[in-house]
């Protein structure tokens, strides 16, 4: 994992005594709330409709046994003892107190965390791929590449008014498991013919209210130009971003205005005036954020023994070999497997953590994975350098901490916004439809036969729940001062990433279990084999399940 | 005299900043003395203003450096108006007037400029700080300044990113 040296904490120190001055400020009246505002979300500060909301950042999702301690002793602190993991890998407190906030920032910088630029019109943290650097699948580990943008991006000072907020993810995997085509910059880590590593640029992706697919605007740039190419599109982005409308200010909306074309010319030229400047990327620069992620030290070990310990021990206990399938997945180092921890038990609002759990994976990853976790996209954690060996032992003391449901990838591993139980922009509720939905798929084989299916809810527009890439998405509405629900299928967020469509008219909370149930009902009933339901659902179309959903009781 | 910042001191501000015209720009008067145009009038009068060496010009928001032309090499003073202190696009016409176009007089930032920008903005290559009739105490925001004293990123102030400049 990346660590700070002198530079990074001294940085980190000057801004969080600058944020302490600003609450002093604001405090005392001297400093209005509406210029209190961008500061703050910059911060990662929001007022939300209970209490303020904190969100720090899990840099990449990477994150490791000391942050996670003393996370759990902040949530203690300063909390109610639990948090909340993000669709963006972050970490939320929904409790905060507002006055208390620049001393949870002193308290995280102790372990080298933040919330800078969390929130607000600026570049927000990196995302990237949770396996990285243990798939198969991997062209380059994309993490040194997320540090050297994180450093650009934090307290850059042509950057801080963005006409809105700015996403980038990062991959560097065949299969996209950073969605990054929804992102307002995506990147793609490649290698050229000649064996050069480099990024595919994707632009103007995203979600909310006008979901867009990014379009790709540069197909191969040269990783040492990452720096100077990122600016020139912020550049643009600043300085031709709508700022009229807020819900035309996304670079979506100015990609699709002035065309992808006219957009990556643009840039190039702007990128033209830049591209020998001192933001080139040197070799020793992209040589010492390697040098942060380096392998740990991995035993060698005899796969096939391990295997075979691994597949006699499934051979006896049917909970542990569903739990293999779902939740444990291939590493690239033989005799090792990554684990993901299900924070999606049902009952259980979807990513939340209590402070005790914290402590307990920061335990597991001492124990069993070199002290490191990572957060997901999909609001789970993942220990990813686990001893096949250990597997057994892992799973029995993951079953005991409530993280072992074996639901990855599944129907119940529910993508859920807190919704309107916390957010002041939320229209309707998350949590619970997430729970009456678990409820109503509460066997678990039959969930299992069910295979991979994305399932997400958003209770508003904003889409902070990603529903329109869910398999299954479904967008909390208001009508008239009551919470429906609207249901959409055919999403993804993998490398076809696809905007789902929209079923019909909306539902009550109470009827929407059901309504999964007879979409569910219409694939098992049609699938073939080898189909998953998205599969079946792209050789369908819409209309079976629109009829099923629809039908006139008889 | 009204105060500013400039260049890190408190100082009178000698300039006065006239608003944009209702009339036709090239009907107005400039008054003599030390005057900061619109960019509607600078260009509607440039052969007649570009003899006195004591006009600066001021953009609005979204009104690019770019209109300024070779102008820019030979004007004391340009202003960056913020209509709103959260419409950011002064700070990208900062760097293009400092970084691209070469600009060496004072650069000022004028409107609804807050304290908590300063420093970036000075990053980006604005000097001075002009924050009109706003109720601030300057002792106290000139501290803003130095909010920041070491940075990840190239600008103008420090050319070099850290990266290139880091000692372990």
């Amino acid at each position: 994992m990346y660590k700070y040296d002198q530079y990074d904490n001294k940085i980190l120190q000057q801004r969080i005594a600058q944020f302490r001055n600003q609450m002093e400020r604001f405090l005392a009246g001297e400093l209005a709330p509406e210029e209190f505002l961008p500061l703050r979300l910059q911060n990662g500060l929001y007022i939300q409709r209970l209490a303020p909301m904190l969100r720090i950042n899990v840099p990449y999702g990477m994150i490791n046994s000391r942050q996670l301690r003393h996370l759990a002793y902040i949530t203690r602190r300063f909390d109610k003892g639990y948090c909340h993991v993000t669709t963006r890998q972050n970490i939320q407190l929904h409790w905060p107190e507002l006055s208390d906030v620049p001393d949870i920032l002193a308290e995280l910088a102790k372990v080298e965390m933040h919330c800078t630029q969390s929130s607000g019109n600026c570049v927000r943290n990196i995302t990237s791929d949770q396996f990285a650097g243990v798939t198969q699948d991997e062209i380059v580990d994309p993490r040194p590449y997320c540090e050297i943008i994180r450093q650009w991006s934090h307290f850059h000072p042509e950057f801080a008014f963005l006409p809105r907020k700015f996403k980038i993810a990062i991959t560097g995997s065949e299969q996209d498991r950073a969605a990054i085509q929804v992102h307002d910059i995506g990147l793609q880590l490649v290698r050229s013919d000649a064996g050069e590593i480099g990024f595919k640029v994707y632009v103007g992706g995203g979600l909310g209210r006008t979901p867009v697919i990014a379009s790709l605007i540069r197909e191969f740039l040269p990783q040492e130009q990452i720096l100077p190419y990122l600016e020139a599109i912020l550049r643009i982005y600043n300085q031709l971003g709508r700022r009229d409308n807020k819900f035309r200010a996304r670079i979506k909306i100015l990609v699709r205005a002035l065309g992808p074309d006219v957009f990556a010319q643009k840039v190039e030229e702007e990128f033209e005036y830049m591209k020998d400047g001192s933001n080139i990327l040197t070799e020793e620069e992209i040589e010492r954020a390697k040098s942060f992620f380096t392998e740990p030290p991995y035993e060698t070990l005899d796969d096939a023994s391990a295997q075979a310990q691994v597949d006699a021990q499934a051979a006896d206990n049917r909970a542990f070999s569903k739990w293999l399938q779902r939740n444990v997945r291939a590493h690239r180092v033989p005799g090792y497997s990554s684990v993901t921890l299900s924070l999606k038990p049902t009952g259980v609002a979807p990513g939340d953590a209590t402070d005790r759990q914290l402590e307990i994976i920061a335990d597991l990853a001492d124990t069993y994975s070199f002290g490191e976790a990572r957060t997901t996209r999909e609001q789970n954690m993942v220990l990813a350098d686990v001893k096949k060996t250990d597997l057994f032992e892992l799973w029995q003391q993951l079953k005991q901490a409530g993280f072992a449901t074996p639901n990855i990838g599944s129907l119940t591993d529910i993508v859920a916004c807190p919704g309107g139980d916390f957010c002041s922009l939320a229209n309707a509720k998350s949590i619970p439809i997430a729970e009456a939905i678990q409820r109503q798929f509460d066997d678990l084989d039959y969930v299992y036969d069910l295979g991979d299916l994305d399932l997400n809810i958003s209770g508003c527009m904003n889409a902070c729940g990603h529903h329109h890439i869910g398999h299954i998405g479904i967008l909390g509405v208001d009508k008239k001062g009551e919470e429906f629900y609207q249901v959409q299928l055919g999403g993804s967020a993998a490398n076809d990433a696809r905007l789902g469509t929209v079923l019909g008219p909306s539902f009550g909370a109470d009827e929407v279990p059901e309504v999964i149930q007879k979409i569910i009902d219409v694939y098992v009933e049609n699938r073939t084999d080898e189909e998953q339901f998205i599969d079946t659902y792209q050789r369908l179309g819409n209309q079976p399940f629109k009829e099923r959903v629809y039908a006139k009781a008889s | 005299m009204p105060k500013l910042v400039k260049d890190g001191a408190i100082v009178d501000n000698e300039w006065t900043l006239m608003a944009k015209p209702e009339d036709a720009p090239e009907a107005v008067e400039v008054p003599a003395g030390q005057v900061i145009v619109p960019l509607s009038v600078w260009q509607a009068q440039q052969e007649k203003l570009q003899t006195r060496n004591d006009i600066g010009v001021w953009l609005n928001s979204d009104e690019a450096p770019e209109a300024l032309q070779d102008a820019v090499q030979k004007l004391p003073l340009i202003a960056l108006h913020f209509p709103l202190f959260s419409d950011g696009r002064p700070f990208s016409s900062a760097r293009l007037l400092r970084d691209r176009y070469g600009f060496k007089g004072e650069l000022r930032a004028v409107g609804h400029v807050i304290r908590d920008q300063m420093c970036y903005l000075r990053r980006c290559g604005v000097n001075a700080f002009d924050f009109g009739d706003q109720d601030i105490n300057l002792e106290e925001a000139v501290k803003s300044l130095d909010d920041f004293t070491e940075y990840y990123q190239a600008s103008h102030d420090q050319p070099l990113p850290l990266f290139r400049r880091r000692v372990s």
